[in-house]
């Protein structure tokens, strides 16, 4: 702390800042400011927003957690990163994240914006994401956001780019909020319960799960309370403890919670199975979502921001995030309609 | 021309900007909104030229009171007929002059759309109006099992548009998050008229988070008219423990250590002796007064986490030479403890007439040196400091407190708070944790990023108002897109006090 007692505020520029990761610069510059450009993550989710232009050169994001701070709560890492390393980096200090287990990267993971499946326990991906890196369409490094866990400090890009399916900048190093690992959890599964039911009862779960005719719970927290949870859950239907979730199809449907009483048809796909997420609305199915469709400001509103962001369209061109959303320029792909 | 201190090229409250004569504005608004809706005279504008900052050279043009997202609509599209700025305003409560009103803009108050529209227990949300006041929500929804988790210190009078606009915090949102994590959707008049809704009910609406990055927003991206607020459950079991302790430090270093032990206790709040002291002789809620600093705590949820919880912090705490530990016996004595916290700002106005409260974050391992830090600067200064904070997320509060009277004092309470800010973001820290940019920080920004980071902020407000006609002159710095409106520019001496 020594020699910053005395500091004055400098009216503008010279800021106290911290230099950036070199790895982060080497991947600046190979994003340069010329042609289409994407990321590949791990392919998990790669169809969303629909195909990439014909010539998109793609590029890997760098690897690796920065620092860790298991006493902040907090992790500093590069977006290329497989979430399974992350997660098994943070569980050595008791700790984990909002980030999704189905494979792929934290970059890819915050691209798409896709929540856990415990996201009820966990929260959104949206909200864990602190600060963000990304490279721009003009090839610099922007930071928005910042690193404690607390900050309202200028507009918040973090929430901006999540979901935005590299569109915006390409996610080069994140700090992410960690959580401790629960003192005890315990899935559990009944056939025929009510999952409305149970979520009505239950203070606050990691997840309930439901396929039409099986519940899954799961509870975390205190060994006490997991014990007291079951007990009330045990009012309404017969449960017994299983050793995780189900099976999940590929695809995931965002609908709100009320909708998944009254699920929409022809969602299951083939198989005809599908597992909902209640008390969040999300739902893995056989069959894809179909695109949103938005009112016509807001899909103003959309291309405006893509317009400002990468004028010339050269970011993942081809991925959309709304159906008729046009790419400005490149053509490549456009969007679906 | 008018005369006086307001002087072109200054960020002052400045003259009007805009093309036509203001009373033909004023036949516009009148005609939108009835003669009822519209405020022109000197006194109203007067009053609404401020907020709680202590930025106090704001010029309003005429005020208006809208009921209907239709009618803020009709407001913005007459503003924008005749080239002229809006503001939009709460309860007026901001710490940052977030609502002071540059360029003698359309100042629009939303303090009569007042109603809960809609509560949607199956989507657990809210439909609110942007100016229903934070805690009469928090009561609505309480004997249905549910509040509204965002409770910054003046709850009692500060509304959910307002939250909305700064990203509130309070102390709860150590475990519960910022406004953000509590907004799920929104309706909003965009700077140019259009209405849009923002986000959504379902977990990952459709295209790039707009709702996101509107929240924080302060005024400058459109004027929220209808928001869906989540509902956070009521929890089954709350303990609330008050620690004492000799020293800031031991109780700063309590914080860091529970935090690392794993635990997210609700809320973890730091006052010190001297706002101890003022806050004992003011609501008598049973402080020791005779620690060097006190450590309220609140954990919650199932009870079996909040025992154990509760115990680990008492443990902690003594480890680290706690003189005292009371755990509140009952919902009173817990009231008690959350009244003298909740009121420590006004309790100030007994140690000196004026104060002026910082909000900046660091990393809670180096807030105990941070915290010695800032009392060293207001010694340096010959100025007197308290601090009540929100701890547990690193979030420090000093309050500079002084007699504005007394000569030259303006200038060393800004010098200091100058440099808290540069000491927090030495050690790791941000500008603000939950009061937001303003104009009071707005000139910090190069400090915390750098200009190709601001040129992407930038980018954002461009997105959402190209024209800068809402609130012009907040949050990005001179030089920087939608920053000036034509005249308004640096901030001239004096602006301030």
């Amino acid at each position: 702390m020594s020699g910053t007692g005395t500091a004055r505020v400098p009216a503008t520029g010279a800021a106290p800042r911290r230099p950036l990761d070199p790895e982060l610069l080497a991947f600046a510059d190979e994003v340069g400011s010329e042609g289409p450009v994407a990321v590949a993550g791990a392919g998990t989710r790669a169809e969303l927003g629909g195909p990439l232009a014909r010539g998109t050169r793609m590029l890997r994001a760098p690897e690796g957690i920065v620092e860790h701070h298991p006493e902040e709560m907090t992790v500093r890492v590069r977006a290329g990163t497989t979430v399974a390393d992350l997660h098994a980096a943070l569980a050595g200090a008791g700790q984990r994240s909002a980030l999704p287990e189905r494979g792929g990267t934290v970059g890819g993971a915050l691209a798409v914006g896709e929540g856990h499946l415990a996201s009820l326990g966990r929260g959104p991906v949206r909200d864990a994401l602190l600060q963000v890196r990304y490279v721009s369409a003009d090839g610099r490094v922007v930071t928005g956001g910042g690193p404690t866990v607390k900050n309202v400090s200028g507009y918040d890009l973090p929430r901006l780019v999540v979901g935005s399916l590299g569109t915006l900048g390409l996610l080069g190093e994140v700090v992410l909020r960690t959580q401790p690992v629960p003192a005890g959890s315990c899935w559990l599964r009944a056939e025929g319960a009510d999952p409305f039911g149970a979520r009505d009862v239950l203070y606050r779960p990691g997840a309930i799960l439901w396929d039409g005719e099986a519940t899954w719970v799961l509870l975390e927290g205190h060994p006490e309370d997991l014990a007291a949870e079951a007990a009330v859950l045990a009012r309404s239907g017969a449960w017994r403890e299983v050793a995780g979730p189900p099976e999940l199809p590929p695809q995931r449907w965002s609908l709100p919670p009320a909708g998944l009483r009254r699920l929409p048809e022809g969602m299951a796909g083939p198989s005809g199975s599908w597992v909902a997420s209640v008390g969040i609305g999300v739902v893995h199915a056989g069959r894809p979502q179909q695109p949103r469709r938005v009112a016509a400001a807001s899909e103003e509103l959309t291309r405006r921001t893509k317009a400002a962001f990468d004028p010339a369209g050269r970011l993942s061109p081809g991925r959309s995030l709304l159906p008729a959303l046009p790419s400005p320029a490149l053509g490549g792909g456009g969007g679906r309609s | 021309m008018r005369s006086g201190p307001w002087r072109a090229g200054s960020r002052d409250g400045g003259p009007p900007v805009g093309r036509d004569a203001p009373d033909r504005l004023v036949e516009d608004l009148v005609a939108a909104l009835g003669p009822d809706g519209v405020r022109a005279d000197a006194v109203e504008r007067g009053l609404l030229a401020r907020d709680a900052s202590v930025f106090d050279r704001g010029r309003s043009g005429p005020v208006c009171f809208p009921r209907s997202t239709a009618e803020v609509q009709a407001v913005v599209r007459a503003a924008v007929r005749h080239g002229r700025a809006v503001v939009p305003r709460g309860a007026g409560t901001g710490l940052a002059g977030g609502a002071v009103p540059l360029g003698e803009p359309v100042v629009v108050a939303l303090t009569r759309m007042d109603r809960l529209l809609e509560v949607d227990l199956p989507n657990r949300v809210a439909w609110v109006e942007p100016g229903v006041v934070n805690l009469d929500l928090s009561n609505q929804l309480r004997p249905r099992g549910f509040h509204f988790a965002p409770d910054p210190s003046s709850q009692q009078a500060c509304t959910v548009g307002g939250n909305v606009a700064n990203n509130s915090g309070g102390p709860h949102c150590l475990a519960y998050g910022v406004t953000s994590a509590h907004v799920l959707a929104l309706d909003v008049v965009l700077p140019d008229g259009d209405v849009v809704r923002l986000g959504g009910l379902d977990p990952e609406p459709a295209g790039y988070d707009l709702r996101g990055a509107f929240v924080g927003g302060e005024g400058t991206l459109g004027i929220a008219t209808r928001i869906a607020v989540r509902l956070t459950p009521n929890p089954p079991a709350v303990r609330t423990l008050l620690l004492g302790f000799s020293t800031p430090r031991a109780a700063a270093d309590t914080v860091g250590a529970v935090i690392a032990a794993g635990i997210v206790p609700a809320a973890l709040e730091v006052m010190d002796r001297r706002i101890t002291e003022a806050v004992e002789r003011y609501v008598h809620a049973g402080y020791p007064t005779d620690a060097g600093a006190v450590l309220l705590a609140e954990v919650d949820g199932m009870p079996g986490s909040v025992a154990a919880a509760a115990e680990a912090i008492s443990a902690i705490g003594a480890e680290r030479g706690a003189t005292s530990v009371r755990v509140a016996a009952s919902d009173a004595e817990r009231a008690a403890l959350w009244k003298g916290r909740k009121t420590a700002f006004g309790a100030v106005a007994q140690i000196a007439p004026n104060y002026y409260l910082h909000d900046t974050v660091v990393p809670r391992g180096v807030l105990a040196d941070v915290l010695e830090e800032v009392y060293a600067i207001a010694e340096r200064h010959q100025l007197l400091v308290v601090n009540v904070f929100h701890a547990g997320d690193g979030n420090l509060h000093p309050l500079l407190v002084f007699d504005r009277r007394e000569p030259g004092v303006m200038d060393r309470v800004l010098a200091a708070g100058a440099e808290i800010v540069a000491a927090s973001l030495a050690a790791g820290g941000v500008l603000s944790g939950e009061h937001g940019i303003g104009v009071e920080k707005r000139d910090y920004m190069p400090l915390m990023f750098g200009p190709d980071d601001l040129d992407h902020q930038a980018r954002l407000r461009r997105a959402f108002d190209p024209a800068c006609r809402a609130n012009p002159g907040k949050v990005l710095p001179a030089g920087h897109s939608c920053a000036d409106i034509q005249a308004l520019e640096s901030v001239p001496a004096g602006v301030w006090g």
